[in-house]
């Protein structure tokens, strides 16, 4: 690294604003005078040394132990793996785990692999599913079947390798295979912000090979319904003061972070939105591949809280967040507002995995002033972290703001909090969860916010329906 | 701002190594973080798990450097007259005695003469800037204090003078390392953490636990050092009241070498499980889970040993 000529001090400066950026964007309080005393603290140790370097910036930027776990995720995909990447570049990793013997990787076969991988899943050695999932993602590379996008590599990878659950349960053992499929997804994740030496580009849909469905539910009318009457029950009294204002005002929060993908530099100002009243209602809607069963209802209720909400922003989330209230509104068909989502909205860059916390991060600095006593946050979601923190203090921060926070949760209530699901950390801070996934239940669940007002944690209709299976 | 002292250490390397010499075997990012509060002059919040050396890098620290070192233990109510300074009341009335007896009875010049330095007692902080030779100041537990001792502190801290009403202000001789101490049991103010570099000390790896158990007794031999390191972070992971720290870990070391003990299986480790573990609920836990799993003799997985 220290070969580098793009490592001279200046170029090091600049990428330490850069990062401290990126760290502000997930949520710590750096400021000048820590970037300062960053700078400074590299100097006293040289700009050369590699082992302190990381060590330096954090004692003086990261200041809880918080903090420093966010610290040492934003570094390895600003500087470490950075090296790391380009470490495996020059010497490609063919050293297998035990088991493979000396196979240069030329020689190593995609079957030979799939069987050492069997064997560590079932062995349950972490060590060794490591090893085997970068030889993985080496051996796909080599054969050319890298596409950059991680939720389509992995996929790749996963059915090269025959590890795909068996539909019937049967196939390798779960825990192992999730775990390996973890390895598997950091390790990319890994590579692919190593390569770019930042954060990518937010990605729509598009990108990840997936399109949202362009029909609304067969009973949209139905839908349509439910939620008129649901207006009617969250209908709030009093005033709402017009928020006077002519010009449109810059978000700097935004902008900053717009500006990581321009290394930088505010290319791409973002406005607050022009909104002359408070939106009373945020809808929240998953569209990640674990939920595209329900993904037709859900755009439906999303459409149908347009037609009947004015107040309203919708946001559409996978890895990231990406508001899509405007489209609703220059819209009205239903297939052109998919296309659009589709080909617009940025809800990934790296992995294209659902990233609950990072989402809940990003919707709290793009809302937060805006949420009050008059609002209420609608998730459509299955809470599916895929093992990543659920960062339910800040869906604690989102909770805390509204006045209501309901979940809608596609899936049976009996899969709850099994696997990768984290219903319970985001539970205790919402009004109400529920089982939603049919309009009937969308009745249902309308018919309860009725009696109870929307305000009673207790609302739980999904512990009377009958457990359906997991698709 | 205050410049480096002209006495400090040119790489973290030179701190490394002179932590080692006075006994505090420091990994990498606690003797970058030590060289940097001298290279910069800035306190270092420390924080970890209770028993993992905090307060001990500050001793450690006064040893290598040859300073003398002052100590601030916090608790809760702790305020400026016993933490910056007080007047010696008692001191002062004898001085009115003084004076009546003499038969003075100017009243202004009393006053000026009553507050003057000698009447001042100085607490540790004001010792810790007015000391002529530079020291380490320690203040330990900082989370027991409130927020208006921390905005003292940031302020002494920030410009190296104190200001007493009574005789104005006084600048600081000399700066001191100042370490700092937390156990977490509140959120510090922002503005404090801005002033610090942050240190977390967690517990060391079993190899350097290994090494500060040997360094604290030198009579237990290596393998027995890291098989008991072993046993310790298994009963670390157990979720208990209060998990042994580096000092039980040498406790224990003691206790073993005192049993004449050449290895741990289940029958030492139930003779000796309450020097690491104090608490009844742990104990119970600890005798179900880890005891078990030591068997009789050797460690399964290192046959012949
Ligand atoms: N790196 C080290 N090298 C040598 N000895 C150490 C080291 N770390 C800890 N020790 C020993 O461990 C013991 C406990 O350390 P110390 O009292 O400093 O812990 P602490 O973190 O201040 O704990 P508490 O939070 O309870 O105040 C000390 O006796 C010290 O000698
Ligand atoms: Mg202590």
């Amino acid at each position: 690294m220290s070969t580098d000529p793009d490592r001279g001090p200046a170029r090091i400066a600049d990428r330490l604003i850069e990062f401290c950026g990126a760290l502000r964007a997930e949520g710590l309080a750096v400021g000048t005078s820590e970037v300062l005393d960053a700078s400074n603290a590299l100097e006293s140790i040289g700009w050369e040394d590699e082992e302190g370097f990381r060590e330096a910036v954090a004692a003086t930027v990261a200041k809880s132990r918080g903090d420093r776990e966010v610290f040492d995720l934003v570094f390895d995909r600003f500087f470490f793996r950075e090296a790391e990447a380009e470490a495996l570049r020059r010497e490609p990793e063919v050293e297998g785990p035990e088991g493979i013997g000396d196979d240069r990787l030329a020689d190593l076969s995609v079957e030979g692999l799939a069987e050492a991988v069997a064997e560590a899943i079932d062995s349950g050695d972490a060590g060794r599913m490591n090893d085997l999932a970068r030889l993985s993602i080496e051996v796909f590379a080599r054969d050319g079947e890298r596409s950059g996008v991680v939720g389509v590599d992995l996929q790749r990878i996963r059915r090269g390798l025959g590890i795909a659950p068996g539909g019937d349960g049967t196939g390798p053992d779960p825990e192992g295979r999730r775990e390996f499929e973890r390895q598997l997804r950091r390790e990319l994740e890994r590579r692919q912000i190593g390569q770019l030496g930042k954060l990518p580009p937010a990605r729509p849909l598009r990108d990840l090979n997936r399109t949202l469905p362009t029909r609304g539910a067969a009973d949209l009318a139905q839908v349509q319904r439910a939620i008129f009457r649901m207006k009617r029950r969250l209908a709030t009294v009093g005033h709402d003061p017009r928020r006077g204002g002519k010009g449109r005002s810059i978000d700097f929060r935004r902008t900053a972070r717009a500006s990581l993908e321009t290394g930088g530099v505010p290319l791409d100002l973002r406005y607050r939105p022009r909104r002359p009243r408070k939106p009373e209602i945020y809808v929240l809607c998953d569209v990640s591949s674990s939920v595209s069963s329900a993904s037709t209802f859900f755009l439906s209720v999303v459409h149908a809280l347009h037609d009947s909400f004015r107040r309203l922003r919708s946001f559409v989330f996978i890895e990231r967040i990406s508001e899509v209230t405007d489209l609703f509104q220059s819209e009205r068909d239903f297939a052109s507002i998919s296309e659009r989502i589709t080909a617009q909205g940025g809800v990934a860059d790296v992995s294209g995995y659902t990233d609950y916390g990072r989402v809940w991060r990003e919707f709290l600095e793009d809302v937060s002033s805006d949420l009050g006593p008059r609002s209420t946050v609608i998730v459509l979601g299955d809470a599916r972290t895929n093992g990543r923190p659920p960062g339910s203090d800040s869906f604690r921060a989102v909770a805390d703001r509204a006045k209501r926070t309901l979940w809608l949760n596609p899936e049976p209530a009996a899969y709850w909090n099994y696997g990768d699901s984290a219903m319970a950390a985001y539970a205790p801070f919402c009004d109400g969860v529920f089982e939603c996934w049919t309009t009937d239940q969308l009745e249902d669940f309308v018919d309860l916010l009725a009696r109870t007002g929307g305000g009673t944690p207790s609302l739980h209709p999904a512990a009377m329906a009958p457990p359906r299976p997991r698709y | 701002m205050t410049g480096p002292e002209a006495d400090s250490p040119q790489t973290p390397t030179e701190v490394r190594d002179a932590l080692g010499e006075a006994s505090y075997l420091a990994d990498e990012s606690v003797a970058l973080v030590a060289f940097l509060a001298q290279r910069l002059g800035r306190p270092v919040l420390v924080e970890g798990p209770a028993g993992v050396g905090k307060t001990e890098l500050a001793k450690a620290l006064s040893r290598a450097t040859g300073r003398e070192m002052i100590r601030l233990q916090c608790y809760e109510g702790l305020d400026e007259a016993k933490s910056l300074y007080e007047w010696n009341y008692r001191k002062q009335l004898l001085g009115i005695q003084a004076r009546a007896a003499a038969g003075d009875s100017d009243e202004a010049s009393a006053l000026d003469e009553l507050f003057a330095p000698e009447y001042l007692l100085e607490r540790p902080l004001l010792e810790a800037i007015s000391s002529e030779e530079p020291v380490v100041l320690l203040i330990d537990e900082i989370d027991k204090t409130d927020q208006e001792f921390e905005a003292m502190l940031l302020e002494l801290l920030s410009d190296f003078q104190v200001t007493i009403p009574e005789l104005g202000r006084i600048e600081a001789a000399t700066h001191p390392i100042v370490v700092i101490t937390s156990n977490d049991s509140r959120e510090l103010t922002e503005a404090l953490k801005r002033r610090c570099l942050y240190l977390w000390i967690d517990y060391p790896d079993p190899e350097r636990e290994a090494e500060i158990v040997r360094l604290h007794e030198p009579g237990i031999d290596e393998r027995l050092a890291r098989r008991l390191v072993e046993v310790v972070a298994m009963v670390r992971d157990l979720d208990l009241r209060k998990p042994p720290s580096i000092s039980e870990s040498i406790d224990w070391a003691r206790t073993l070498v005192l049993l004449g003990a050449d290895d741990i299986d289940e029958g030492t480790f139930r003779e000796s499980l309450s020097t690491i573990v104090k608490h009844r609920a742990d104990l119970d836990l600890v005798a179900e889970k880890v005891a078990p799993a030591l068997g009789r003799g050797e460690p399964a997985g290192s046959p012949g040993g």
